[in-house]
């Protein structure tokens, strides 16, 4: 990424996460997490070969994918496919292309988040995605990053412009090995009365460090699902910035992130009603297990000029043992009072009625709690439309939560 | 097939069974009356091992094993099964694919072979059938938008397809119209056989004019107070259990 726009960014990016400094919890967007752990480690970026590609066989979706880009600790290691109405490329080689400037770092605000302004700054590579005006995917992009190796951190970037009316699903899959960190940024333009279908799904290794930020544009009538998976990493932040800006635009947001061990999960959204008679519809489910800790802090904001805007934020969580911790801070701003909206959260614990319905079945107890905890979670997994990316989760889901609620002794005698 | 000796059981600290004692033999269809806090439902709930009921004293024993030692699953792949008074719904976890899983837990007890989709959709349809639930209700969730009726019906077809050696009915026929009756009925008496036992736990007559016990037992302030055979039912009936009560109570 060479052009001179893109260095002039890359060094205010530089200068202004100087300024900004990491996050601490004592801002109040940062206030469940502490990114002190990351900012401890001498991080390096990965020179050398591309030296994960090996492991990419695992979560590749090659052959099921229209296209597949694959990514090493943030460097372009391959691709392959191609549809007709689709642009596809590494982002490296896409700095001559004339949408790039008229959209790259326009939405994703480096000056306010420390973490995009370190991205901006640090970005090797990532996936340019631009789906002609009226182009209708029939199928799906699969983007992999694969992290490897320790005190290596990558900071992927990727742009995804869909045309007007154009139809498309991308889905990015984080994965890896070791004690890395991951810094992804993604910015997601949907044209009118576009359709898009995003998945994000971050099955980081259980050491590895990871910062999300998704940023979506929608235009007017445009429609988008962005559905996100967190089941990896020791401490992640995902953020989630939808901007509904054009009149008519429709969002909905799934989350569903699945903890264990001491992992922490930190799910932050934010939607801004912009423009009048946009619908959002937020999900997030949370099943946490023994000493980890889940975040869902989300925010909704109706603009003054956004009348008749309907929206409707949940979030769900799921307490498998008695030392996981949520924090649930679901949030409302309305600006004007022409709206529909409401919010709300649950914190349960596995229904004992349904266990023992269960088990009286002759289904054992290990495998009663994986049914329900699957059960809980299958509201967001059931209408995900990839059915390969739900097979993947599925499994891996069970991988993650290999427990359930601590043994319990049958209370007869 | 079951022995139950000076059983003491209760829930949250109140002792509910004062040392009842039963016995089912192989074959045999028994039928627990009692007026409501009589302690039918406990017996029921103790007999399948429902976490928060507790034993204090007594045995259980079911085909020579100590049933009271075993966990749920165990119980019910041992032959035990216990069609719940209320019956809770389950969304998210799919009706058949539920089933299947149960029904091969125990078969692989059994030592038998486990069915593939195919064998059990067979085997499903065939079960049905006998209690007139439409195939649609296979793809929900368990019990997902179930009416009351619907609900008990699918226990008895869950106790059809996992073929118990004995079924306990907990107040299977509470709530149903008479036509569901028939069908919960019809569905228990299929399975009536010398190889399997029934345990119909009711408050009233009117299940057993279609599934007619061999035995009738009394229960009354947490014991057996009275043992006859199906006409002890009509009798108790025409007479309700107020005469029961006075009975024991002179006894005393």
């Amino acid at each position: 990424m060479t052009t001179a726009v893109q260095s002039d960014l890359r060094e205010q990016a530089a200068q202004r996460f100087a300024q900004l400094g990491w996050p601490t919890p004592e801002l109040e967007e940062w206030k469940f997490t502490n990114l002190a752990p990351i900012e401890r480690i001498e991080w390096r970026a990965d020179d050398g070969a591309a030296r994960a590609s090996q492991k990419t066989g695992v979560v590749s979706l090659r052959g099921q994918a229209l296209a597949e880009l694959v990514f090493s600790n943030g460097r372009f290691v391959d691709a392959a496919g191609a549809a007709p109405g689709l642009e596809i490329l590494p982002i490296s080689q896409a700095a001559s292309h004339p949408m790039f400037d008229r959209h790259y770092a326009r939405y994703a605000d480096y000056q306010r988040h420390a973490l995009t302004a370190l991205n901006t700054a640090n970005a090797q590579d990532g996936a340019f995605i631009v789906v002609r005006d009226g182009a209708t995917l029939d199928g799906f992009i699969h983007l992999l990053f694969i992290g490897a190796g320790d005190a290596i951190w990558s900071h992927p970037r990727n742009l995804i412009v869909v045309g007007r009316g154009a139809q498309v699903a991308v889905v990015e899959t984080f994965y890896g090995d070791g004690n890395y960190f991951t810094n992804a940024v993604t910015e997601i333009v949907a044209g009118e009365s576009s359709v898009v279908d995003h998945y994000r799904i971050e099955r980081e290794s259980i050491d590895a460090f990871h910062v999300g930020t998704v940023q979506i544009h929608q235009e007017r009538a445009s429609h988008v699902t962005s559905r996100h998976i967190a089941l990896g990493g020791g401490l992640v932040r995902n953020e989630v910035n939808v901007a509904l800006a054009g009149e008519g635009a429709n969002l909905t947001l799934d989350g569903l992130f699945v903890l264990a061990d001491s992992q922490h999960i930190d799910n932050h959204t934010v939607i801004d009603h912009v423009k009048p008679h946009c619908d959002s519809l937020e999900l997030y489910k949370g099943i946490l297990d023994d000493k980890s800790r889940g975040i869902f802090d989300g925010l909704i904001i109706v603009r003054p000029d956004a009348q008749k805007t309907n929206s409707r934020q949940v979030n769900r969580n799921l307490l498998l043992s008695e030392t996981a911790i949520i924090d649930s801070k679901p949030t409302l701003e309305i600006q004007n009072d022409d709206v529909k909206c409401s919010h709300g959260s649950t914190i349960g614990q596995l229904d004992e009625e349904a266990m023992f319905y269960l088990r009286a079945r002759g289904i054992s107890e290990s495998e009663a709690r994986s049914l329900l905890i699957y059960a809980f979670a299958s509201e967001i997994v059931d209408r995900m439309k990839i059915d390969a990316v739900k097979e993947n989760i599925r499994a891996a889901m069970f991988r993650r939560i290999p427990k359930g609620l601590p043994e319990r002794r049958s209370a007869t005698r | 097939m079951l022995d139950v000796k000076n059983l003491h059981a209760g829930i949250d600290g109140k002792e509910i069974l004062h040392g009842l004692d039963l016995h089912v033999g192989t074959g045999e269809v028994h039928a627990i009356m009692g007026p409501n806090g009589s302690g039918k439902s406990t017996l029921a709930n103790v007999l399948a091992g429902r976490p928060r009921f507790e034993v204090t004293a007594g045995t259980v024993t079911f085909e020579g094993k100590d049933l009271l030692s075993m966990a749920p699953e165990d119980r019910a792949r041992e032959g035990l099964f216990l069609a719940m008074q209320y019956p809770v719904e389950i969304p998210g976890v799919n009706n058949i694919y539920f089933l299947k899983a149960a029904l091969n837990a125990i078969r692989k007890n059994r030592g038998e072979e486990e069915l593939d989709a195919m064998e059990f959709l067979q085997l499903a349809r065939e079960k049905m059938k006998l209690v007139d639930l439409d195939e649609s209700f296979m793809n929900r969730g368990v019990n997902e938008g179930f009416s009351g009726g619907e609900k008990k019906r699918n226990e008895i077809f869950q106790m059809a397809v996992l073929d118990p050696k004995l079924a306990v009915l907990d107040e299977t026929d509470s709530g149903l119209d008479i036509d569901a009756l028939k069908i919960v009925a019809n569905g228990v008496n299929t399975l009536r056989s010398e190889k399997h036992s029934v345990l119909v736990i009711t408050h009233y007559q009117r299940l057993l004019k279609y599934l007619v016990p061999d035995y009738v037992h009394v229960l009354a302030d947490g014991r057996i107070v009275k043992s006859g055979g199906k006409e002890l039912a009509e009798e108790l009936e025409r007479r309700g259990y107020e005469w029961i009560e006075q009975e024991v109570a002179a006894a005393r």
